[in-house]
């Protein structure tokens, strides 16, 4: 007689015999992914950008951005990524995901993500959006409507090509379609501006004599894709939260009907209106971005910066991405011998105007290489001392459609500045100043 | 030897400035910082200075007003209504003073009533309406107030003021920041103590603030009355959010 084994077989739910012993589970502790941003505090202003400790490491432009929302107590952020010029907006995102960020959502597509910002600054929490190129155009028109509407909020341009052919490649022609929208615009050289201009955006665009939009820019891949050394506070202190109330204008009442889409009406001459409604609107817009200029200097050290200028035999002014490969033309030609200064543009919006005057009044030769063909710069610069410096200014040298920016490429044109030595980069139209030929130069001027 | 002091030629100064004038900040006029004002566009260290030459304008020009503005019009909260009760202090030491309120900032269609209301689309209307020389905003905006105080200079010859909880108003003539209601309670006392200094006088029963037609018509044809007499009750906080107010917040003004 066999014995027969009553034994249990206990089996999975397909009926097939378990055959390993599970380990015990351990008693599982579920972490709160929000843990860390819940733990974060708030500090002012002046202790997060002057006195809180910073450590070094060494990250790209994206995930500067990325670390100076996680620090700047934003409550929205909206996404059309435009991959892959920039993974700022993903970046963004995982924030979301570990509860430093609010709330965030993809968009539709630029024009929906920028009207989407309009809505949610203007209902009165803290904004954050990024886009480039093709995407800054697309949302371009929202974009323009947010200075007149009074809407703080930050929006990073990471700048690459917006011409056709279709490219991803650096470029930063899209910033001259900014500067005359009434927003602030900041563009960066490198990571740590990156860094240190996106926190410092929020404080100003929120002041109440401000209430305006910052756009901070840098040029795509040299600062968004590249690595570099950026010193940063560490991730448990934040600003301060918006305080919507104290704005200029109200916020948005979405809770109390009638709810309104704009809070102001459309403005049109006419028995109604006074004619020059609109005129004064526009007036205050950019009477906001002057006032905005005690607290880029408060904040931000200046609108621009100056180095090496004393008894420089040439200036060299240039901003963003630029401005790294300028400060390396420097010491190139320290090593030839000749002077150089170099005048580091940070705000584009409000534009440095006296500064520039002062630093350019005993000038005789200034190089404004750029990374585009229209040479935004180099205008805005001859605009702003035009009588109040001899200097001859050189447009150039210029690079774009993803070109970049060979460090001899200056150097050559401070040399052929000072020499009279014909450029090979640099046409003759594109010399502005004493001693030059003002037929090329008024040619210069109607083809940019 | 003693010179002469030259004094700086005032900038911001009643207009009318003309067809389309450059701003106040385009001119490189610059907001106070805490405690000075600006006085005719040019900065005064002394806030109490300002304010006495406020009251000066107000006391002495024709057809003095206050604007309020929603801010100190509607009982967000308690501290709005303090600084509303602090208004009325300040109308109380004017003789002859108008109130027209700014309620709202939506252009008024199809045509405004300018001897009731102000609105930032059309301000000048009411000056040219009431023929206004001296006016106080307070409680507006500051996005509105300067819209306001913008088209007021180019179009008009009133001596403008601006009482500002913020950082004050560059196209105002005059103008002080920082108004919390304490402030505003200065200001009533500065105001008294520069009408007595002039001989002014109020009415022996305190109706001094002038009413408008409509407010005349609702108080059965009276053409004065006393500020004091509606002072406001504390609110509830339950509009607040229209605004974004907290009463801690606003609290925490100055």
């Amino acid at each position: 007689m066999s014995e027969s084994l009553d034994t249990e077989v206990k089996t999975n739910p397909q009926g097939d015999p378990i055959t390993s012993v599970a380990a015990p589970k351990p008693t599982e502790v579920k972490k709160d992914p929000h843990a860390d941003a819940k733990k974060q505090r708030v500090v002012t202003p002046e202790h997060m950008f002057f006195e809180a400790k910073r450590t070094k490491e060494f990250i790209t432009g994206s995930e500067a951005a990325k670390e100076a929302v996680r620090r700047s107590n934003v409550d929205l952020s909206i996404a059309y990524p435009i991959t892959p010029q920039s993974e700022t907006m993903q970046l963004i995102g995982v924030l979301y995901g570990e509860g430093y960020v609010k709330e965030y959502y993809r968009g539709e597509e630029e024009y929906g993500v920028m009207s989407a910002i309009a809505g949610a600054s203007r209902a009165g929490v803290r904004c954050f959006t990024a886009t480039a190129g093709p995407g800054t155009l697309r949302g371009i028109e929202p974009i323009a409507s947010w200075p007149g509407h009074r809407l703080p909020a930050v929006c990073m341009f990471t700048c690459r090509v917006v011409n056709a052919p279709l490219a991803i490649q650096p470029d930063n022609i899209e910033v001259s379609y900014l500067l005359n929208c009434g927003m602030i615009v900041f563009h960066a050289e490198n990571q740590q501006d990156m860094f240190d201009f996106i926190m410092k955006a929020f404080i100003i665009s929120e002041m109440n004599d401000v209430t305006l939009p910052v756009g901070v820019c840098c040029d795509g891949f040299f600062v968004t894709h590249a690595r570099g050394y950026v010193h940063m506070q560490e991730k448990g202190i934040k600003l301060p939260p918006r305080e919507a109330w104290r704005g200029a204008v109200p916020v948005l009442d979405a809770e109390n009907p009638p709810a309104r889409l704009s809070r102001d009406a459309p403005v049109q001459k006419s028995n109604f209106m006074a004619y020059n409604i609109h005129a004064v609107w526009q007036q205050e817009v950019w009477a906001a971005v002057e006032r905005s200029r005690k607290y880029i200097n408060k904040f931000m050290g200046g609108l621009c910066s100056a180095e090496n200028m004393d008894k420089a035999d040439a200036v060299i002014i240039a901003s963003g991405s630029a401005a790294a490969q300028s400060r390396e033309a420097v010491r190139l030609c320290a090593d030839k011998g000749i002077k150089v200064g170099l005048i580091k543009v940070r705000s584009l919006r409000p534009f440095p105007t006296e500064e520039l005057r002062q630093l350019c009044k005993n000038t005789k030769l200034i190089v404004i290489p750029e990374f585009n063909y229209v040479g935004w710069l180099a205008r805005e610069v001859a605009t702003a001392i035009y009588g109040h410096s001899k200097a001859k200014i050189i447009a150039g040298p210029h690079v774009y459609g993803g070109q970049s920016m060979p460090v001899e490429l200056i150097v050559d044109e401070v040399e052929s500045g000072l020499t009279g030595k014909k450029s090979t980069n640099v046409p003759l139209s594109a010399i502005m100043g004493t001693d030059v030929d003002q037929g090329a130069v008024s040619h210069f001027m109607q083809n940019i | 030897m003693k010179t002469t002091e030259q004094k700086p030629e005032r900038i911001i100064v009643p207009g009318p400035a003309g067809f389309h004038p450059p701003s106040a900040a385009q001119l490189g006029v610059m907001l106070p910082d805490p405690g000075q004002g600006l006085m005719y566009g040019l900065l005064e260290p002394r806030e109490d200075a300002v304010i006495e030459e406020i009251a000066m304008k107000m006391l002495t020009n024709p057809n003095a007003t206050l604007f309020p503005g929603p801010m100190v019009l509607w009982a967000w909260n308690d501290h709005a209504v303090e600084k509303a009760k602090a208004v009325l202090e300040i109308a109380a030491q004017i003789p002859n003073v108008l109130i027209i309120p700014m309620p709202d900032y939506r252009p008024k269609y199809p045509k405004i009533d300018h001897e009731e209301v102000i609105n930032p689309n059309h301000p000048n209307l009411t000056i040219w309406g009431n023929k206004i020389e001296a006016c106080i905003f307070i409680g507006v905006h500051c996005h509105y107030a300067n819209l306001t105080l913008k088209m007021i200079r180019a179009g008009t010859n009133c001596c403008t003021s601006a009482i500002c909880a913020e950082q004050g108003h560059e196209d105002a003539m005059l103008t002080i920041r920082d108004a919390d209601a304490a402030k505003l309670r200065k200001v009533a006392q500065i105001f008294k103590r520069v009408r007595e200094s002039m001989g002014l006088k109020l009415p022996e029963n305190g109706e001094n603030v002038r009413f408008t037609g409509t407010q005349s018509k609702v108080h059965g044809g009276k053409t004065h009355t006393n500020p004091l007499v509606f002072m406001p009750t504390p609110g509830g906080a339950a509009g607040a959010a229209a605004f974004g107010h907290k009463p801690e917040q606003m609290k925490r003004e100055g």
